[in-house]
Parts: C-alpha cells; sequence; structure tokens
C-alpha cells in the first residue's frame, strides 16, 4: 500500500506540488488526469525519488515504510515501479540483461537464465513486441509505442506492489493502448496497486480504474468513481470539474 | 574459462611478483655490445644481427616523439632489455617449473588448454617458454611458435617477412624493438587453410624495470583465415617498465586475419606498440584492440589496402583512469581501388583519466571506388577527465566516399535515475552505461572473453584512485 500523505514538492525552487495525498491499496486502480503542467509527471517523479523533485513537506509511506528518504533503488527493491513517460535510451544494454541485473539487484528470487527467458519471452510475444527486440539497446530506435510496450513488459516481469505509469498511452497506436491496457490490467490482478497517469478517456475504457482522481495546479481538486473520468471527457477541466 | 584462473582475473593493483629465477639477466642499459649479445645467445643468423645493429643506430638517432603522450620520464639507460627465466623453451606442460607454471595458472593457461583452444603460446618476460599446437593445426601446416624458435626453424619465411610491414625506420619505438625484439609469437597459416579456432598468446612482463620487446609476425597465405588473441596482464611495480612492441600482418589474396588485443597493463607501464598490416588483393584484415591499463598507451593499429578490393575493419576501445592517458587510434592508407576501411573508436576516460583518438585514412591518386568511414565516441564519467579527438582524412582521389564522426558523452542524472528506478545501484548503473557503451567491441568477442572483458571494466569502475 501506497500513501502520500499532503505533499509539497520543489523543482529548481518553484513550488509544483501543493498538498497532494493518495492512498493506493494492492490490486486498486486510480486514474490520475489533470492538464498540461498541472504536476502529473512531478508526482510520479517525486514518489519514485528523483533527485531534483525535493519533498520539502508532507510524507511517502510504502506498506508502512517512511520511504520519502530513500534512493530511487532502495524504493524499487522494496517494491515500488514508475513506467516513464519519456523512458531513456541506454545504448548497448539489452532489455534482458537489465531486467536481470535489476531483479539481481532487488535481491529477488531471480530464476536461472533459462526459465527466466522463457518468462521473457512469453512476456514478449503477450505484450506485442518481436523477439528481435531483445538485440537491441534499451529504448534506442524505439517507436514510441515500443517504448511503452516495454515499460509494461518490465512492469510485468519485476513484479512491484505499487506501480506509477506516467502516461503509458501516449504515443501508441490502437493495438499498442490495448497491448498496455491489458499489462496493466494483469498486474493489478497479480496484485500490484496501480496509479495510471493519463490525459486521456481511452484508455480507461480498457481498464477501468478503481478511483479517478484530477490534478490541477499542484492539488488534487476532485476524486470520485470512474464516472468522473466520463464527466472530464464531457466538460474538460474546466471549473466544473474544479469546483 | 572459470573464473578463478581467467587472466583478465589479476587485478595489478594485487597481484604479486611470482618467485622465479633468472639464468641470464643483462646488465641495464642500451649499447651495441648489449644487441650484439642478444643476438649471439639467440645464435642469430648474421642478418637478423646486422638488422639489429642498424635498428640500434636508427633509434640513437631519431629524436623522442613530442606530439602525443608525455614520454620524457621513460630512461633507456635503466632498462634491462634482456632476461631469460631459468627453464628451457618447453613444449609440453609438464615440463614447465613450478614457479612459472603458478603464474600460468593465475593467467589461465592451464584451463585454456584444456578447454577448446587451438593452441596456447605464452611469453614469460623475454622468452618464450611454453607453447603448443594442437596435432591437427600442425597437420595442416599451421606454424604458430615462438619467434625466436622460427628464426631458427623456418629462417627463409621470417628473412622473407621480418620488417617488411614496419620497418625499424618507422618510428623510434619499433627501432628500439627491431634492435632488442625477444619473444613473441609466429604465424604461418598455408594457402587456403581456415583455423576455426582462435589461437591465443598470453604475456605478462614479470620482472621489475623489465622492458618488453616482443615481436609478433603473422603470415596468412592466399584464401587463409585466422584469429589471433592476446591477452596481456601485469603485475604492479613502483618504477616504470616499458613494453615495445611490433605486430606484423601479412594478408595475402582473399585471406583473412583477425586480431584481437584485450590488455591489462599495470599503471606504471609505458605501452607503445606498432601494429600494421598489410592487406593483398581481396584480403580482409581486423584490429580489435582494447587498451586498459597501463601509465602511457600509443597505438594506432594499421592497415594498408594494398590490394584492389582489400577491406579493413578497426576497432579501438581505451579505458584511462586515474593518471593514465590513453593515446590511440587507427590508420588505413587505401593503396589500391575498391577497397574499404571501417574505423571505430571508444574511450572512457574516468577519475581524471586522459584519453585521445587519432584515426588517419589516406587515399592516395587512383585508388578510385574506396570508401572509408571513422567514427570516435567518448565517454566522460567525470568533470576532470579529458577526451581529444585528432582525426586526419587526406584524400587524394575522388572518386571516394568517405565519413567521419565524433560524439563526446556523459552519463546524465536523467539515464541514471531510470536505470536506478528497477533496483540497480549507483555503481551498477554507471557499470552498465559503460558496459554498453563499449558492446560494440565486446560483441565481437568470443563469449568467454567478451564476460571476462565486462568484469575487468567492472574491476576497473570500482577501483578508484590506486
Amino acid at each position: 500500500m501506497l500513501e502520500v500523505k499532503d505533499i509539497f514538492v520543489e523543482v529548481d525552487g518553484k513550488e509544483i506540488l501543493k498538498g497532494v495525498s493518495l492512498s493506493i491499496k494492492e490490486c486498486e486502480i486510480h486514474a490520475l488526469m489533470g492538464p498540461n503542467g498541472s504536476g502529473k509527471s512531478s508526482l510520479s517523479l517525486a514518489v519514485m525519488g528523483h533527485p531534483k523533485y525535493k519533498i520539502t513537506k508532507g510524507e511517502i509511506l510504502l506498506n508502512g515504510i517512511s520511504i520519502k528518504d530513500f534512493p530511487v533503488n532502495e524504493r524499487a527493491a522494496l517494491g515500488l515501479f514508475l513506467g516513464f513517460q519519456y523512458p531513456q535510451e541506454v545504448e548497448g544494454v539489452g532489455i534482458s540483461n537489465f531486467l536481470r541485473t535489476s531483479l539481481l539487484s532487488q535481491e529477488k528470487v531471480v530464476p536461472e537464465v533459462v526459465s527466466f527467458h522463457k518468462e521473457l519471452k512469453e512476456k514478449l510475444q503477450k505484450i506485442g513486441l518481436k523477439e528481435e527486440f531483445l538485440k537491441r539497446g534499451l529504448n534506442v530506435g524505439y517507436s514510441g509505442g515500443e517504448k511503452k510496450r516495454s515499460e509494461i513488459l518490465q512492469m510485468s516481469i519485476l513484479k512491484p506492489k505499487i506501480a506509477i505509469l506516467d502516461e503509458p498511452d501516449s504515443g501508441t497506436d490502437i493495438d499498442g493502448l490495448k497491448a498496455v491496457a491489458n499489462g496493466i490490467v494483469e498486474s493489478s490482478k497479480e496484485g500490484a496497486g496501480i496509479l495510471l497517469i493519463t490525459h486521456y478517456n481511452k484508455i480507461l475504457s480498457h481498464v477501468r480504474p478503481d478511483f479517478v482522481h484530477v490534478l490541477v495546479d499542484g492539488k488534487i481538486m476532485k476524486s470520485g468513481g470512474p464516472e468522473l473520468a466520463e464527466e472530464i471527457e464531457t466538460h474538460g477541466y474546466g471549473t466544473e470539474v474544479a469546483v | 574459462m572459470t573464473s578463478e584462473t581467467s587472466f583478465l582475473d589479476i587485478n595489478p593493483s594485487k597481484s604479486e611478483q611470482s618467485d622465479v629465477e633468472y639464468e641470464i639477466e643483462l646488465p641495464k642499459g642500451l649499447s651495441e655490445e648489449v644487441v650484439r649479445t642478444i643476438s649471439k645467445l639467440k645464435k642469430e643468423p648474421e642478418w637478423m644481427l646486422n638488422q639489429r645493429l642498424a635498428a640500434l643506430k636508427h633509434f640513437f638517432e631519431r629524436p623522442m616523439p613530442t606530439w602525443g603522450a608525455d614520454l620524457s620520464k621513460i630512461d633507456f639507460n635503466s632498462i634491462t632489455y634482456y632476461i631469460k627465466p631459468k627453464a628451457g623453451n618447453e613444449d609440453s606442460w609438464e615440463k614447465v617449473p613450478d614457479s612459472i607454471k603458478k603464474t600460468y595458472e593465475k593467467l589461465g593457461i592451464p584451463e585454456a588448454e584444456r578447454k577448446f583452444l587451438a593452441g596456447a603460446g605464452a611469453q614469460f618476460d623475454s622468452s618464450t617458454i611454453y607453447h603448443k599446437v594442437r596435432e591437427d593445426l600442425a597437420k595442416q601446416g599451421v606454424i604458430f611458435c615462438d619467434i625466436d624458435t622460427a628464426l631458427q626453424k623456418h629462417p627463409e619465411i621470417v628473412e622473407k617477412y621480418f620488417g617488411t610491414v614496419v620497418p625499424y625506420a618507422d618510428n623510434k619505438f619499433a627501432a628500439l624493438n627491431s634492435a632488442v625484439w625477444s619473444g613473441g609469437s609466429f604465424v604461418y597459416v598455408p594457402k587456403g587453410v581456415k583455423v576455426s579456432l582462435p589461437l591465443q598468446a598470453y604475456f605478462r612482463i614479470n620482472a621489475k624495470n623489465m622492458g618488453q620487446f616482443e615481436r609478433t609476425l603473422i603470415i596468412v597465405e592466399e584464401g587463409a583465415e585466422v584469429h589471433y588473441i592476446e591477452g596481456c596482464s601485469a603485475p604492479v611495480y613502483s618504477t616504470d617498465s616499458l613494453h615495445a612492441a611490433v605486430v606484423e600482418v601479412i594478408a595475402h589474396k582473399n585471406s583473412r586475419v583477425r586480431y584481437t588485443t584485450l590488455q591489462n597493463w599495470s599503471n606504471d607501464v609505458y605501452n607503445l606498440v606498432t601494429k600494421r598490416a598489410m592487406a593483398h588483393e581481396g584480403a580482409y584484415v581486423e584490429w580489435l584492440d582494447a587498451n586498459i591499463g597501463s601509465k602511457v598507451t600509443m597505438k594506432y593499429p594499421c592497415v594498408i589496402l594494398k590490394g584492389r578490393g582489400a577491406r579493413a575493419n578497426i576497432i579501438s576501445v581505451a579505458f584511462a583512469g586515474a593518471g593514465q592517458c590513453q593515446d590511440t587510434g587507427a590508420k588505413a592508407y587505401h593503396l589500391a581501388p575498391d577497397t574499404s576501411s571501417t574505423i571505430l573508436a571508444k574511450s572512457v576516460s574516468k577519475d581524471g583519466g586522459k584519453s585521445a583518438f587519432r584515426g588517419l585514412v589516406k587515399v592516395i591518386p587512383g585508388a578510385k571506388n574506396s570508401k572509408s568511414h571513422m567514427r570516435c565516441d567518448a565517454l566522460l564519467l567525470d568533470k576532470k577527465s579529458k577526451s581529444d579527438t585528432f582525426p586526419t582524412l587526406q584524400v587524394d582521389e575522388n572518386e571516394v566516399k568517405t565519413g567521419h564522426e565524433a560524439t563526446v558523452g556523459k552519463v546524465s542524472e536523467d539515464q541514471l535515475f531510470y536505470l536506478m528506478s528497477r533496483g540497480l545501484n549507483e555503481q551498477q548503473a554507471t557499470n552498465m552505461i559503460v558496459s554498453g557503451f563499449l558492446e560494440e567491441f565486446t560483441k565481437q568477442l568470443p563469449l568467454e572473453y567478451a564476460v571476462e572483458f565486462n568484469r575487468l571494466i567492472e574491476l576497473e569502475m570500482t577501483n578508484a584512485i590506486n
């Protein structure tokens, strides 16, 4: 369970988040929506522990442990995952080696090479990526959709307790969107709590959220059930919603 | 190869000098007398002695190069130019003395022998004491022995090719090597013979203040193929050591030669090596050259594309840590039509290490339809470290395609954050970025070498200033 308690976050001296609280339990899917620049990505990076995002106030608990001062890799080892909006390119590093090293560094029970590759290939197929994908450098020359599929693939291998997914739908085509959505639903069924950050309703027709939150100008202006997403679709993030 | 016996496993800063007795050790310093003594001890033919003496004369006359790394600290008078350990030139492992065996065990020789290797030559200081060629290779007429033996047993081949690709007057250190050379490998592959497994040699500097001047000569006849791998490691000493080697490769018509070097010199070695190949018509020559360790390395593997359609592929990687200067690169001379060359250089600099890339591509008039591409990428791991690039294209023919690219990169905070977000700590993430950066080289290596190379890089990455 992830508990974000009234956090304030600064980037380069500028306050981006102004008191955000969220509570995500296992198997729950929370959608976080909001206009550009409202602080959605900042929230995800701050919770994951990017050094540029300074938490000036508030608390973050992961299964009751305060992770606010932990480096990013320790947060990962405790079961936190971030699916990046803009995954970084790392030349010459194959995703297979990367994921195995990640599992080892998280001190999880790592399957031996053969069964690891079997699992990886199955999941690769499920997410709709070809096997030759394994030979490429991490995110190097991936299309926008491939990057997003790859992030979901990584989540399905690392099996986090809480996954924050920052616009996993952006840059995907229709098939990509479905594949990504299926991956999210599957992880959720396996027990992961999900915070799904999105601009659009479309993915929510494939991934039905339990809760929807609307972030405007660094604050959560409204929370509700899936019907809130439909409301936003009709009325936008205007005053009707924000009040 | 298991990790326990890997030659790359020897951390240069930690390895110890084995207790080895020397049979012959010439007094320090360089003179005509020293050169004559070396030649006499080796019972060499007169032409070799004459060539040594001419080379020595040239060495004395030639000024020190000042265009590259700082070589002013080398004291030629404090170097021992010939040492012979107490052992004959054995060709059976059982006969090798125990103390030397122990060193070899650390270097992975017995393991290599047990495995699938085609043959292993090992240089222990100045003379090669252990050599074995698999029988099937010998049956095919492949000669793989130390060059001193080759000079005794196959003088006509050695005389025909020695010094033809790297003449002693090429540069000051080629002259030095030609004057005092001792040990090194000799490979002869007859026409049409394809050596399917790599030939391997291991080198180690094992005596204080001892220069190592091995000479390697590889001749590959028409349509033949060979892959030669050398791995080097040296224990650390407080005084400067000098390694001035010469490698000559003759690739005849339509032959293929790959020469791989994985080097791990200790941080006090001056490593000044001249490597050059002559590629005749349709021949394909590849230099894969990794430079790790040493105090100063100056090395620019070269291919002379002499025959029509000859091709060269040179991949050079360098890792410059604290107090190290890796001045490396590549050269390709296009002397015939339809020749092609690709040069890829990758350098990593850390803890104030300096790396420099020097690339030269020359296309002479008439070398029509030649193609060349040169790329160098530098990765700087901190602000103290430095990287320079000196590419030179001398193209005197119009109908050619040449290209050059250079990049300098740093490890970015966002890259680290991305990798660390999956659980890697900062060191693991940085290592991953560095080994990924060098992957274009690593993927060319036989698997067990690739694994060891990556471990060596990791070792260098975790070795802070030493």
